[in-house]
């Protein structure tokens, strides 16, 4: 099978190990990858912030560049929701990808049918579902299921998961005190689970998360599903 | 809407006071979460929750569709039940309406039971400076009320406050608006409630004018209706001679038989009741029964306004639950001052700058007061999807290009250009990453300032994505 990577802008700038973990799992079981490099960005920023005009182009972009593809893989549940809840609005074009474009759990558990990837991940882990994978897409226990299924690794529940994290794109920039309030106290969960790793599904909410406990140097690490998948006995998350 | 508000600051600086008040930010975590769990147990014990949600939006869509000639087939079946209809067009007109009414009975107290409507009028002042006591009769709006304090949720105005503080107010403010709080009264909410139950008992046998709101109107026979826990209510409509309501115009439902699904809904998503206590009917006046005059104050007040909007209409079915407001993230940080209206949390952020415009600093940044989570929409028993109406009325703020948002409009078309140029992109990534020694941990700039001030930027990586593919796969 071949799929496309959308890696989505900010892993492409900022996180490009998930991009990276993405392509060689995908690879690992057999899946063919392909980056389209007229991609850039699905448009979210813009949208949710209340620029739909200066939304458009982009979408047109995303669409074009992922054309002729049945399966378009996106390792961030708010972009692969951006695509299919909200380009419907942009017209028929626009509406065209949405069925073609997987979360990257969706991906694995729908379309290739696997919950064991093979992966080996010797740590406690806990897992935060971040809000548009959780409630736009409807990601349910697939990443769970994902998680439990790893090798060494020790799944522990997180308190609240399901609580917004506090990122929302422009909100941690326009209302930054309640932004910051909400990501105390999900780390003050994280944290109460004793867990060495925070996963997520979506690296804007790590980029959040993260951000904050590199602040605070506390002994948990945000980190994407992806590069858990990933990681291999032979070839080690590091 | 209430002048109560005018001059309050934009949504972010208000919730900052809140976010950093201890007190207010436990009391409001510990209601929300016992409310917000005892909901969700109440909900999956219906197997049909989903089919009771859908018709209800139906229901409620259905009449905002034909919403004059419901009005009007209500208008007519309460002036046959023998009540007086009156249409106001916005708070003023209202205000001055119900103290007419109040005046022409020749007295100078009222009691309410509690009421969104003539909250977000200002009623109470209003009848104040006419010099018209009016006495709020609902547990919490009476503490609110005894403490010179705004309501801070819709179910329960005084949820920012405990036992401790609810005590206090009691004892200080209770003999001056009535019967003292008794002696050596203590934070048991047994006590608090006898407290409160003598101190109103004694303004219920007073009284001889009423006012109320509904939480519906029934077009075919012109019944109203109040669901409430407390029984005070109940005295409310029906120990005085003289009851005026005062309802926004999108209470009304076509049939009686809609009740049925409301009557279910509303309960289990306030307060995690299969039903709740007390529901009162009264359907114009009956002799020798209850109030023998009856006024309804059909109140718009911004409604055809937000009728107009094709996306925003939506907000125009909300039945007041508050369960969107138990379980927000936002909410429950901010508290619910910060949203500056008498409707606070997820539904007060697009429905209060649908109803006064987004004109003043407060209304134009309530759509942004939310990281559009959906869990609002999620329990939404008349299924708001309240993200979508944000998204849109930010596109209406961003659009009117108020204050910072030309600046934030240059920049996101500059983003945007270079977000359409993948090479432009690629240049500016590279560039990024080959100065990443350089950057700050914090950003400069307001916002920005703000931002870092809580997180460290994420060290850049060595190279982008697209360059490590462009190496290893190409
Ligand atoms: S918007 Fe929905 S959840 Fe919120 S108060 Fe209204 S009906 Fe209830």
């Amino acid at each position: 099978m071949r799929v496309a990577l959308f890696v989505t802008c900010v892993n492409d700038a900022v996180f490009p190990a998930t991009g990276v973990a993405t392509v060689r799992l995908l690879e690992r079981l057999g899946v063919e990858v392909d980056f389209p490099a007229a991609q850039t960005c699905c448009g979210q920023p813009q949208f949710n912030t209340g620029y739909r005009e200066e939304t458009r182009p982009l979408v047109r972009r995303t669409v074009r560049a992922f054309e002729g593809y049945e399966h378009v893989v996106v390792p961030s549940g708010s972009c692969a929701a951006m695509v299919r809840r909200h380009y419907p609005s942009f017209g028929a074009e626009a509406a065209s990808l949405g069925p073609r474009v997987y979360e990257l759990t969706e991906f694995l558990v729908d379309v290739l049918g696997v919950t064991d990837v093979g992966a080996y991940f010797p740590y406690k882990v806990t897992y935060h579902p971040s809000c548009h994978g959780l409630r736009l897409l409807g990601l349910g226990e697939r990443p769970r299921r994902l998680l439990e299924a790893v090798k060494g690794l020790e799944l522990v529940e997180l308190p609240g998961a399901e609580e917004c994290c506090g990122f929302g794109g422009t909100f941690a920039v326009k209302n930054p005190d309640v932004s910051a309030a909400m990501g105390a106290d999900k780390i003050t969960n994280a944290l109460s689970t004793g867990a060495g790793v925070l996963c997520g599904a979506d690296n804007s909410c790590l980029l959040h998360l993260g951000g904050m406990l590199r602040r605070r140097e506390d002994p948990l690490r945000a980190l994407h599903l992806a590069e858990i998948l990933a990681s291999t006995e032979e070839e080690p998350w590091q | 809407m209430s002048g109560t508000f005018v001059g309050m600051p934009s949504f972010p600086k208000a919730a900052h006071e809140a976010v950093g008040d201890a007190t207010l930010r436990a009391n409001l975590r510990h209601a929300t979460h016992t409310i917000r769990d005892k909901r969700a147990r109440a909900v999956a014990e219906l197997d049909d929750w989903a089919a009771l949600r859908e018709a209800g939006k139906r229901i409620k869509d259905d009449t905002l569709r034909h919403l004059g000639t419901y009005l009007v087939r209500l208008e007519e079946a309460v002036t046959r039940a023998g009540g007086t209809v009156h249409w106001a067009a916005d708070a003023a007109e209202a205000n001055r309406i119900v103290t007419d009414l109040v005046k022409a009975t020749g007295e100078t107290e009222v009691v309410k039971v509690k009421s969104m409507a003539t909250q977000e009028i200002g009623l109470n002042e209003h009848l104040e400076a006419e010099g018209i006591a009016a006495y709020e009769t609902d547990l919490a709006e009476l503490i609110v009320q005894l403490g010179e304090d705004r309501p801070s949720h819709i179910l329960v105005p005084a949820i920012h406050r405990n036992r401790g503080e609810i005590r206090d107010i009691f004892r200080e403010k209770m003999g001056s608006w009535g019967r003292p709080a008794p002696e050596g009264l203590s934070d048991t909410p047994a006590e608090l409630a006898e407290a409160a139950r003598l101190h109103l008992r004694e303004k219920f046998l007073r009284a001889k004018v009423g006012i109320s709101g509904a939480n519906f109107m029934v077009a075919e026979t012109g019944t109203l209706v109040v669901v409430e826990s407390e029984g005070n209510g109940r005295m409310c409509l029906t120990l005085p001679e003289t009851l005026i309501s005062v309802v926004g115009i999108e209470k009304v439902v076509p049939t009686w038989r809609d009740l049925e699904v409301f009557l279910q809904t509303l309960p289990r998503s306030s307060t995690a009741e299969r039903m709740n206590p007390y529901t009162s009917m009264w359907t114009g006046t009956t002799d020798d029964d209850g109030p023998r005059t009856f006024h309804l104050v059909l109140l718009d007040n911004g409604r055809t306004d937000a009728l107009a909007d094709e996306v925003g209409r939506q907000a125009l079915r909300c039945i007041r639950c508050s369960a969107c407001l138990n379980v927000c993230p936002v909410y429950e940080r901010a508290g619910g001052h910060a949203y500056g209206s008498v409707y606070p949390g997820p539904i007060g952020a697009i429905l209060t700058p649908q109803l006064r415009g987004t004109t003043s600093d407060i209304d134009a940044s309530l759509p942004y007061a939310s990281s559009l989570c959906g869990a609002c929409y999620d329990v939404c028993p008349v299924a708001i999807d309240i993200p979508e109406v944000l998204v849109h009325l930010r596109e209406r703020v961003a659009g009117e290009g108020g204050k910072g948002h030309r600046l934030e409009k240059a920049a996101m078309k500059a983003a945007g250009w270079v977000l359409d140029h993948p090479s432009a992109l690629a240049a500016g990534e590279r560039l990024a990453s080959a100065t990443r020694k350089l950057h700050p941990k914090r950003l400069p700039g307001p916002g920005a300032r703000q931002w870092s001030d809580h997180r460290d930027l994420p060290e850049l990586p060595a190279e982008p994505f697209r360059d490590w593919w462009k190496k290893n796969r190409t």
